[in-house]
């Protein structure tokens, strides 16, 4: 999978379509390209759907009011041909800029109930994260997201690779 | 099915820098890993053998044996070299932390006598890794 500056490029374009990792693939062997994120944020596990003692007993001391914070760790993995002008599956660059208007510009330091639309109905659980944040990285154009891992404390993760 | 992984660490240092590819889109491109000089990494390799225990060992395959094949195919050919120059394996290739791992993967696969090689995660640093698996493995 060419990137997209790399097409405009003067190498030869009829290159466009080879791909050094053909001969793994071939043999059924995968590349994937794994990065992590960090970011810190607040959230609510609370659902109008249920009693104020319900939402209590569900979730604990995550009900709390005020709600509580995370250092969420994201995790992402991508796979694509490997391509054979910049020996990437997607620039790391162009990645990186990509999460960072997606996902940290709006999630870091920000109230996940409050601050993300996605969450204004829905309970912000890392379940939910999971799916948003993968929802909002599959248009990434560079290559193609495989799954979401995220991290909440050391002890809990969560993973979504789709439907 | 077992999965048993080792895991070693390795310095190296490295630069992005494509030939046929003008000054200016190299850096464009590749940004400060196109520095001439190159820069360098701490590398974690895992390696992952999937197998069936031995039932008079026990063990998936014997890691004294992974030790020695890890230290002849990887540490001596990477550990404190300058992967651009001094990697033959990679020669004609950008040596990006996904083509470093399917190198890897291209030493060890043969290698592996015992069980079959069913990953190898390769760190540059703790938030960037590559991985090579077979297609359809569980991975975790």
């Amino acid at each position: 999978m060419l990137i997209k500056s790399a097409a405009a490029s003067s190498y030869d374009p009829a290159e466009k379509g080879r791909s050094s990792a053909a001969p793994l693939r071939e043999r059924g062997v995968k590349v994937e390209l794994g990065r992590r994120y960090r970011f810190a944020a607040s959230h609510r596990l609370h659902t109008p759907r249920l009693s104020e003692e319900e939402n209590r007993r569900v979730f604990g001391k995550c009900n709390n009011p005020f709600g509580h914070g995370h250092n969420y760790v994201l995790e992402i993995r991508l796979s694509g041909d490997i391509d054979e002008s910049t020996g990437m599956i997607a620039n790391l660059s162009d990645l990186d800029a990509f999460v960072e208007r997606e996902v940290i510009e709006a999630m870091d330091c920000k109230s996940l109930n409050e601050d993300v639309a996605a969450f204004n109905d829905t309970v912000p659980t890392t379940e939910n994260l999971c799916v948003e944040i993968y929802k909002r990285l599959k248009k990434f154009p560079g290559a193609r997201l495989e799954r979401v891992r995220i991290q909440e404390t050391s002890n809990n993760s969560f993973e979504y690779a789709g439907e | 099915m077992v999965l048993i992984t080792r895991k070693i660490e390795f310095a190296a240092s490295h630069l992005y820098h494509n030939p046929r590819l003008s000054p200016e889109e190299n850096r464009r491109i590749f940004g400060k890993c196109n520095n001439p000089h190159g820069h360098g990494h701490n590398y974690t390799l895992e390696v992952t053998v999937a197998g069936e225990p031995d039932p008079v060992t026990g063990m998936v395959l014997d890691l004294k044996e992974l030790k020695e094949v890890l230290e002849r195919e990887v540490m001596q050919r990477m550990d404190h070299r300058f992967l651009n120059h001094q990697v033959p394996e990679l020669k004609g290739q950008i040596p990006t932390c996904e083509n470093v791992a399917r190198v890897i993967w291209n030493l060890l696969d043969p290698q592996i006598k015992q069980g079959r090689l069913h990953r190898v995660r390769l760190y540059e640093s703790a938030d960037l890794f590559a991985d090579c698996y077979r297609n359809g493995a569980n991975v975790d």
